[in-house]
């Protein structure tokens, strides 16, 4: 009696859950794969399977080649900058703070510059592209009108406009948006080593610096790997700050494969193509993801 | 490094002074804290003054915005936001947006609850294997199901409307919302329910009226979680949705900043952005630390 009442309550609870999860989040996963085999281009047009043929496009596609670079480019320079930041700001934080007694504290306001690191984390990323368009805008922009402020006015750059510069200006933006929130997780990392660990260091002489690579890194070494992580996937997407602050250009300097996937199937409706193109970025995510992991394996330490 | 930081420095030194003496370096690290705290600043100014810039040119003209963009407006241009609000339909993607997320919020929280409870709670065949099959879905970035999630859309007859937004917010926030309460299900003392079952409670009514509303925090901090992650949501609102009426807010600012740029009506733009951005700063403002918390639980777990 009980357990038929049971099993209708399991049933019943998952029903709903497991039928919207199947249907918009598994199956196009699923279908994704069928459709990477078809020359399919609309709702009308015949589907014909065409095996491997858009996968031996995509490898002699030079847009693709290009987007890809960028991307993996990307995944070195997104978490290292970003993280890089993070770690010396979330230290500052919380144990670099007063002058040195054999007591480790955080700054005067930490809390206060915790939650003004968060700003642009908080904000949709749409809303950060088209706020950093115009910062970045030549003419009236933020940018370069500080420039001209400090007499500078003789460099103007055209930040998204210069082949060169467009790449680094979308970078830049990814980091301002990302870097508050890895403050707060590596401060929740910092937060939770005993205080007598680092006592001990500072009772030992042991220097700022000797802390912050020998104490603070290592014992926070797992929310590391998941920033990374993180910030791997972020930099294999990219695809609002692109689509909105540059197209891709110029001249595809900042493509990626997140947006050329997305024009080929909703601007030039080529969905086999991009459902091939989605299928190889996600193969790439898949390894990376296992490879970072395993090349920033570490004996966990217990405290 | 002005003068003036290191005589702010100074006095705070000259406080400890007597406990200096234990350790061998203290006098060394001023200049470093200095540098730190320089740093701290610097940080702090890159993070808000592009806000604050959209904020003050959100009530200048526009040749005021052309001419300089470092001055102050010399008048509250207020009309801007009427325009930005009607004109450029800000208030209708506004109102799509409160509704969108309000269902898909809701919708989460409570689908959500229900497989964590049942996971937390039961066992029964296939578990596991439906463990792992929500698992997969938080692995994978959206964008490599973009296309067949578009037909899934379409031929449901739910492309271009807002129930389907619901839907498929709701749909891509379960796997984590449900591994978050999972684990908070699990922390509720299991006597309680054990002996509403001896006193004749049905499941269903348990489930309700006492282990939901036990379950609040955890609830409240999924909740915001997902407010601020489907407020923000852009890719997919962008493709399920082309007609502009059903527009939510991060899609049509970023709409309005392509046509904008041809109209040359930046202060307008302004105005829309400042609208976007005001509402979830100052929620976040109000909420902050139970905001942080609930964003970065998901990845320390």
């Amino acid at each position: 009696m009980r357990n038929r009442q049971q099993g209708r309550v399991i049933v019943g609870f998952l029903a709903a859950p497991v039928i919207l999860y199947t249907v918009f989040v598994a199956s196009p996963y699923v279908q994704a794969f069928y459709i990477a085999l078809t020359d399919w281009r609309g709702l009308s047009a015949e589907v014909e399977v065409i095996g491997l043929a858009n996968f031996a496009e995509l490898s002699g596609d030079p847009v693709f080649w290009k987007a890809l670079l960028n991307n993996l480019v990307l995944l070195v320079t997104l978490p290292v900058v970003t993280i890089g930041v993070a770690l010396f700001l979330a230290f500052m934080l919380n144990a670099a703070g007063g002058p040195r007694s054999g007591e480790i504290r955080g700054v005067r306001g930490a809390g206060f510059y915790r939650v003004v690191y968060f700003f642009p984390y908080i904000l949709s990323i749409a809303i950060i592209g088209v706020l950093w368009t115009n910062i970045y805008n030549p003419i009236n922009g933020l940018l370069n009108g500080a420039l001209r402020a400090v007499g500078l006015g003789g460099i103007q750059p055209s930040w998204l406009g210069d082949e060169k510069l467009a790449f680094w200006a979308v970078l830049a933006v990814l980091v301002w948006n990302g870097v508050g929130f890895y403050v707060v997780l590596f401060t929740a990392g910092i937060k939770a080593i005993p205080a007598s660990m680092l006592e001990a260091a500072v009772l030992d002489g042991a220097s700022r610096s000797q802390i912050f690579f020998r104490i603070t890194i290592p014992l926070i070494w797992e929310n590391i790997r998941t920033a990374t992580v993180y910030l791997g996937i972020a930099a294999l997407d990219a695809f609002a700050v692109v689509q909105i602050m540059t197209g891709g250009g110029p001249n595809d300097s900042t493509q990626v494969g997140s947006f050329y996937l997305y024009q080929n199937a909703f601007s030039y409706g080529r969905f086999g193509y991009a459902s091939a193109m989605g299928v190889v970025l996600f193969v790439v995510t898949l390894a990376l993801s296992a490879f970072t992991l395993r090349a920033t394996r570490k004996e966990r330490i217990e405290f | 490094m002005t003068t003036a930081t290191h005589d702010r420095v100074s006095p705070q030194a000259a406080a400890v002074g007597p406990r200096r003496s234990r350790s061998a370096r203290a006098g060394s690290s001023g200049p470093t804290i200095v540098v730190a705290q320089a740093f701290l600043v610097l940080w702090a100014v890159v993070s808000t003054v592009p806000l604050l810039w959209a904020v003050i040119s959100s009530f200048k003209s526009d040749p005021e915005i052309v001419a300089d963009p470092w001055s102050l407006p010399k008048a509250l241009r207020w009309e801007n936001f009427a325009r930005a609000w009607d004109a450029a339909s800000i208030g209708t993607y506004f109102g799509n947006t409160v509704l969108v997320v309000g269902g898909g919020v809701a919708l989460t929280l409570l689908l959500s609850a229900m497989a964590a409870y049942v996971f937390a709670r039961f066992d029964f065949r296939l578990k596991g294997a439906l463990y792992y099959f929500f698992v997969a879905g938080m692995t994978f970035p959206v964008f490599m199901a973009l296309v067949p999630l578009f037909f899934v859309v379409q031929n449901l007859g739910l492309g271009n409307s807002l129930p389907g937004l619901v839907l498929v917010y709701t749909a891509y926030s379960l796997p984590f919302s449900m591994f978050f309460l999972v684990a908070f299900f699990r922390t509720l003392p299991g006597e309680i329910a054990e002996a509403a079952t001896l006193d004749g409670c049905g499941e269903v009514a348990i489930f309700f009226k006492i282990m939901l509303p036990m379950a609040r925090p955890g609830l409240i901090s999924v909740g915001i979680f997902n407010f601020i992650g489907q407020w923000n949501q852009y890719l997919i609102p962008l493709v399920l949705v082309s007609d502009d009426s059903k527009f939510v807010l991060s899609q049509g600012l970023a709409n309005l900043a392509v046509e904008q740029g041809y109209a040359g009506d930046r202060s307008g733009l302004f105005a829309g952005l400042t609208i976007a951005m005001v509402p979830i700063l100052v929620v976040y403002a109000l909420l902050q630390g139970r905001i942080q918390a609930g964003m970065t639980a998901g990845a320390l777990k």
